[in-house]
């Protein structure tokens, strides 16, 4: 089993996630894609740790999923809120933040 | 009490007053006048015994207390004091109990509590204590920071006009020298760990390292940078007149009688002894600085309008007069420039406070809204004078004794800045005399007189912030009412009142008496600047 | 040696007057009623306590007295003792100070009777009397220096006495300011004195100057005069003494007159061991001498101000006594002894003019006075003996003691000794001229007053000083000069008097001296005497005229070559500082903060936009790494 395959699907779910985050404009796909990458990332730890026969790497992924749990939960209810106020999803009608 | 905690008293005692003003109830403005004025007369008591405690013959720093503070740095929290910060101390000692009684309604018609300025010059006191008795380089350095943040306060909230501006120009600019100091501080220590294997900030360690000439001169730049904008030295010093301008009187007080001495303090305490080779080698250059600064800001006193300013550019002035001191690197001018510091403290101080008080009465710092004031209030006129007398280093007032050693301590070094620096004696007959002759001489006129006879004149208490704008509006009625008699009762309002006079009484006692016999304060200053031209190598002559 | 006996006390010469400034300073309003008369009386108790120290003085066996009070200054190598030195030079001049200052405030009691300040003038007066004896009696430069600025404040104080009157305000800030040029000079004097001897005080310096480079003791000499010149009126710092004449009369005659502005002549004899060792400042002293010597009488024979005559006329005065001391040890008792009688005959003639003023309320200008012989016959007489002292009337006092220095500069026997004999002759007429035509437009000729004036004599405790004053112009000279020989007197101080071979025959002196005054005199009876004299300046009068009006030009050149350049340089400082230091500071800082708010514009606002620049800057780190591990 040569890691190679791993790491290249996890490159291209990773970079999917990053065009998908930079090109759509509905909050919850941006969402998804952010949600892609960690678990790219996650895809990556596992073929690494896999390799040097250590678990450190299956630790880090456990940790990332627990964060992108809490992540989530918080994500999503901030969306939800500025939805209910605004009547729209669209990441670009949310530019207040600025300056 | 044992005499070694009076320094560590002399700090926490106004730090728990300030505490304890600031926690008073808002209406308790009475109060907190007499606790902040009862803490400053405790602090004044703690500052004399600590002369008393201190032996002129003995060891370099006495009283010295040392905590371990930062173990990890090799950080205490030293205290002591050598013959140099000692008068320090008795000049806050001194001026810090007159700058209370003189605020005493400094702060009542403003829109923040009067407990509010008083816990703010209270924590100052404790601050500007800590600075000058602190042997540890970093706690210096912090005592040096901290001492920022209430002369902020007591500028941005009680100040004039544009006191957000001279807050923010004052902060910014001592903060940019605290930064490139604690930036030579750090480097301090780096040389310290690698030549002692251990680092450390005290100062007597630190004292003893053999610090490479080319590092020395990096760190006595960063040292220098942060002393010379406190002190202030041209071109450092634009922002001095500012906040002089703007700060409540008591602050202005502060700010140049004690503040400012820092930087010449500093460096006498720091520059001078941990780094000789590059003071050597930069002495010219501060020189240069220092006569420039003496003629051009006195030239530049000439040209003011506004009398708050025109005291500041005086203070620049004399501060080149000190600085000169220090580097001339010899115990005679040495010896005269720590006096002078003390001597600066009591004479602009009393000036400020004069001015204050004119500026109290008139509601305008404009020179122009003044005239024939010494008519109307000979004592006022008089306290003025003395303290324009004392600015202008008249012989048997107290600078008298501080200009001339500075100078007859620097001509056999450097002749040809002393010359130049004694043509500054002529300035600052002019600068004094002009301004007096505006304000004090002549037919009365201005501001003072449009007063009505009829309503008492607070005359003590108009905040200076609220009336710079009534001068040019009431003009035209000043011919109207010039002739008209003043009623008889508005003389007394005039002048000074009881509590003005327990102010400026002192003050001009301490400048005649320091000006006939300034010895006991020379015995004290001289040993530890002898050390320090020691220290430097080679040149005591 | 150390002081014993009532010389020990000599401190209190400066002590009364002192406390009584202070007691009248701080006594306020409540001293009010008996302040003038206290002021008298410490002025009058120093005077008789300076005769007793006097009369000691003269039996020692070696007439000097060494007082130490206490360490005033001790620092590194330095060390100023506050002391007092009794010595003969120090004796007369006390006795001058208080003898005629004494009589001044006597005088002062009526001239002020109706001034609400009385009080204030006498505290200021006893101010000045104290710091005049600090400056005559202190045995360093140091004391000298305390004293020196002590008298400059005094007479501050006193010029703008009544400092409602702009002039009067203008006219004192000036005289300290042009002091102050002066003080610069003494004060670099005594570092350089400390630089190379490491001593200021007279016996210090004095005894080891011989050892210095002649360089040295010149620019000492030198920075001395510069000095000097500024307390004395002297050129190039004249222009101050004129205008203190805004100042009470009594000011004019004790500070303006009498004692303050001859302290330069002291300085200078009181450095006679220094001036000893350096021809080239004696020559220099000899040089301003002569020249303010014509300036002053020139200047004086075109004002019509009475108090302005009288000052040029000091100033003249004082020339001849610089000219005298210039002259090196032939011309030293010579002068002091001018300086006395001068003391003596200037201020009878102040407090003469002092007098018509009061009878004439308060005018000051000559061409409304005339015929007032009639109505003040005690003024009258009082000042004609002055004035007779004054152009040198034989066997008055002014005769004895300017022909003595006439006598020393042509014993110089050379060219210069001629040129400076001659100066002082011309300088006779000068005034003589100047001198008569005053007498001539106050006292003679028609009544020019102003309407509603009643000239009347004044009260008897104004008179009776000017009797006094009279009395010493008129014997002063003779006592000088050969009953009471100053120059055993002051043997001590400048040795043995030397018995010149004079080129001149004196009494021949004393007859050109005499037919040149008579020339003056004459002259001034033509152009003045022999004519109506109008009420109002003649406006077409010739350039030479209009020079002496103006002084010789000397505040214009004063204002022209110092005041406008400074205030320019002000002006443009204030500018520079404001828009270049502090504009560059301000400019920074506006830069940043334009800097910044325009960075802030990247900041849009779009999650996405700002996702793209993490992402862009997540590349550039890795190609960063990239490129550094492979390459």
């Amino acid at each position: 089993m040569t890691p190679a395959y791993y790491l290249v699907l996890a490159a291209i779910l990773f970079t999917i996630g990053a065009v998908g985050v930079l090109v759509r404009r509905n909050a919850i796909v941006v969402f998804m894609c952010v949600e892609l990458m960690l678990n790219a990332v996650n895809l990556t730890l596992i073929t690494f740790a896999r390799t040097t026969g250590t678990v450190d790497g299956q630790i880090m992924a456990l940790f990332v999923m627990v964060v992108a749990a809490a992540e989530v939960v918080v994500g999503l209810a901030i969306i939800m809120s500025i939805y209910r106020t605004r009547r729209s999803a669209s990441v670009d009608d949310a530019n207040l933040l600025k300056y | 009490m044992s005499a070694s905690l009076y320094l560590v008293a002399m700090i926490v005692i106004p730090a728990i007053g300030a505490a304890a003003v600031a926690a008073l109830p808002r209406e308790r403005g009475l109060l907190a006048k007499q606790v902040t004025l009862g803490v400053s007369l405790v602090v004044l008591l703690l500052a004399v015994l600590a002369t008393a405690a201190f032996d002129v013959d003995g060891d370099r720093f006495q009283l010295t207390t040392s905590v371990s503070w930062i173990p990890d740095f090799g950080a205490e929290f030293a205290l002591g004091v050598d013959g140099i910060a000692l008068v320090m101390l008795l000049l806050i000692g001194v001026l810090v109990p007159l700058v209370v009684t003189a605020s005493w309604h400094e702060a009542d018609a403003g829109p923040r509590p009067t407990r509010v300025f008083f816990a703010w010059l209270l924590l100052l006191e404790a601050m500007m204590v800590g600075v000058f008795v602190a042997t540890d380089v970093l706690l210096f350095y912090v005592f040096f920071e901290a001492m920022l943040v209430p002369m902020y306060f007591l500028i941005g909230s009680f100040g004039g006009p544009r006191r957000q501006y001279a807050a923010v120009k004052f902060f910014l600019y001592s903060l940019v020298g605290g930064l490139i100091m604690l930036a030579a501080v750090i480097g301090l220590y780096v040389v310290s760990t690698s030549q002692l294997g251990e680092g450390t900030f005290a100062f007597d360690a630190l004292r003893q390292l053999d610090i490479d000439p080319e590092v020395q001169k990096l760190l006595f730049l960063g040292f220098f940078v942060a002393f010379a904008i406190k002190a202030p030295l041209v071109p450092f010093h634009t922002w001095l007149p500012d906040s002089g301008a703007e700060a409540p009187i008591g602050g202005a007080v502060l700010l140049v009688g004690v503040l400012d001495k820092v930087g010449t303090f500093g460096f006498l305490r720091y520059c001078l002894p941990l780094f000789p080779d590059a003071s050597r080698f930069f002495a010219p250059f501060v020189l240069v600085l220092a006569v420039v600064g003496i003629l051009y800001a006195a030239l530049l006193a000439m040209g003011q309008t506004d009398m708050k300013r025109l005291v500041s550019y005086t203070s620049i002035s004399h501060f080149g007069f000190i600085a000169l001191g220090i580097f001339a690197f010899t115990t005679e001018a040495g010896t005269g420039a720590v006096l002078y510091m003390v001597n600066h403290g009591l004479a602009t101080g009393l000036l400020f406070i004069v001015v204050g008080m004119l500026i109290g009465r008139g509601g305008s710092r404009q020179i122009g809204d003044y005239g024939g004031v010494a008519a109307k209030a000979p004592l006022l006129a008089g306290a003025f004078l003395v303290a324009g007398l004392a600015s202008l280093a008249l012989p048997g007032t107290n600078s008298f004794v501080s200009e001339f050693l500075v100078l007859i301590g620097s001509f056999p070094e450097r002749p040809v800045f002393t010359i130049v620096a004694t043509v500054g004696i002529i300035l600052a007959a002019l600068y004094i005399l002009l301004m007096y002759q505006r304000t004090m001489h002549g037919p009365p006129r201005g501001v003072l007189l449009q007063q009505d006879p009829a309503e008492p004149l607070s005359g003590t208490g108009t905040g200076t912030g609220t009336g710079t704008g009534t001068g040019g509006a009431t003009a035209a009625s000043a011919t109207a009412t010039a002739t008209r008699p003043a009623a008889p009762g508005t003389l007394r309002v005039l002048d000074l009142s009881r509590r003005e006079l327990a102010v400026v009484a002192p003050l001009i006692a301490l400048i005649i008496g320091l000006g006939v016999y300034p010895q006991p304060l020379l015995d004290l200053i001289e040993p530890a600047v002898s050390a320090t031209i020691s220290d430097l190598g080679g040149t005591d002559r | 040696m150390p002081a014993e006996g009532l010389l020990a006390a000599s401190w209190l010469l400066i002590a009364l007057p002192l406390a009584g400034a202070a007691v009248l300073l701080l006594g306020g309003r409540r001293t009010d009623r008996w302040g003038h008369l206290l002021g008298t009386a410490t002025v009058v108790a120093a005077f008789v306590l300076a005769v007793a120290c006097t009369v000691q003085l003269a039996g020692l066996e070696e007439r000097s007295a060494d007082v130490e009070l206490f360490t005033f200054i001790s620092s590194g190598q330095l060390d100023v003792t506050a002391g007092l030195l009794y010595d003969p030079l120090s004796a007369i001049f006390a006795l001058l100070i208080t003898g005629v200052g004494s009589l001044i405030h006597v005088y002062s009691i009526g001239y002020m009777a109706h001034d609400p300040a009385r009080r204030r003038f006498f505290a200021y007066l006893n101010l000045f009397v104290a710091a005049m004896l600090l400056l005559v009696l202190g045995n360093s430069f140091v004391a000298l220096y305390v004293g020196w600025e002590g008298v400059g404040l005094a007479s501050y104080l006193l010029i703008a006495f009544w400092y409602t009157r702009p002039a009067a305000a203008t006219a004192a800030k000036k005289a300290f300011i042009m002091n102050r040029v002066g003080d610069v000079g003494l004060a670099i004097a005594i570092f350089v004195m400390f630089a190379q001897l490491g001593t200021t005080s007279y016996a210090g310096v004095f005894g080891s100057v011989g050892t210095l480079a002649g360089g040295t003791i010149t620019a000492i000499g030198l920075l001395l005069l510069l000095g000097a010149c500024g307390k004395s009126g002297q050129f190039p710092l004249q222009a101050w003494l004129p205008d203190a004449m805004e100042g009470p009369t009594p000011v004019s005659a004790l500070i303006h007159a009498a004692t303050m502005v001859t302290a330069g002549v002291y300085l200078i004899a009181r450095s006679a061991p220094i001036y000893d060792l350096t021809p080239t400042a004696r020559a220099v002293v000899l040089a301003i001498g002569a020249l303010t010597l014509l300036i002053g009488a020139i200047a004086g024979c075109a004002y019509d101000d009475i108090k302005k005559v009288l000052a040029y006329s000091t100033v003249s005065q004082i020339g001849y006594m610089f000219l005298a001391v210039g002259l090196g040890p032939a011309g030293y008792v010579a002068g002091l002894a001018h300086l006395l009688a001068h003391g003596f005959f200037k201020a009878g003639l102040f407090l003469g003019a002092g007098s018509v003023m009061h009878a004439m309320n308060d005018g000051v200008d000559m061409r409304r006075f005339g015929a007032l012989w009639r109505k003040l016959p005690v003024t009258f007489g009082t000042f004609g003996l002055g004035y007779l002292a004054l152009i040198g009337f034989p066997f008055l006092s002014g005769y004895f003691t300017k022909d003595a220095i006439i006598e020393a500069a042509l014993d110089r026997d050379d060219v210069w000794g001629w040129v400076l004999g001659g100066v002082a002759v011309l300088g006779a007429g000068l005034t003589a001229f100047y001198m008569t035509r005053l007498m001539l437009m106050t006292f003679f000729g028609r009544a020019r007053w102003e309407d509603g004036v009643h000239p009347h004599e004044s009260p008897s405790v104004m008179t009776a000083p000017m009797v006094v004053l009279a009395v010493g112009s008129v014997f002063s000279g003779a006592l000088l000069v050969s009953v009471f020989p100053l120059s055993g007197w002051l043997e001590p101080v400048f040795g043995e008097p030397a018995e010149a071979a004079h080129v001149v025959a004196p009494a021949l002196i004393g007859l050109v001296v005499t037919v040149v005054m008579l020339l003056g005199v004459l002259a001034a009876w033509l152009f003045v005497g022999r004519r109506e004299v109008p009420v109002t300046a003649p406006a077409r009068v010739s350039p030479v005229t209009r020079a002496a009006r103006n002084a010789l030009y000397a505040d214009a050149v004063n204002e022209s070559l110092f005041m406008r350049p400074g205030q320019w340089l002000t002006r443009a400082l204030v500018w520079l500082d404001n828009r270049g230091v502090d504009g560059a500071v301000n400019g920074l800082a506006a830069g940043l903060g334009g800097t910044s708010s325009r960075l802030a514009r990247t900041q849009t606002g779009f999650v996405r936009s700002y996702a793209l620049g993490m992402l862009g800057g997540a590349v550039l780190v890795a190609g960063a790494l990239l490129a550094v591990t492979s390459g």
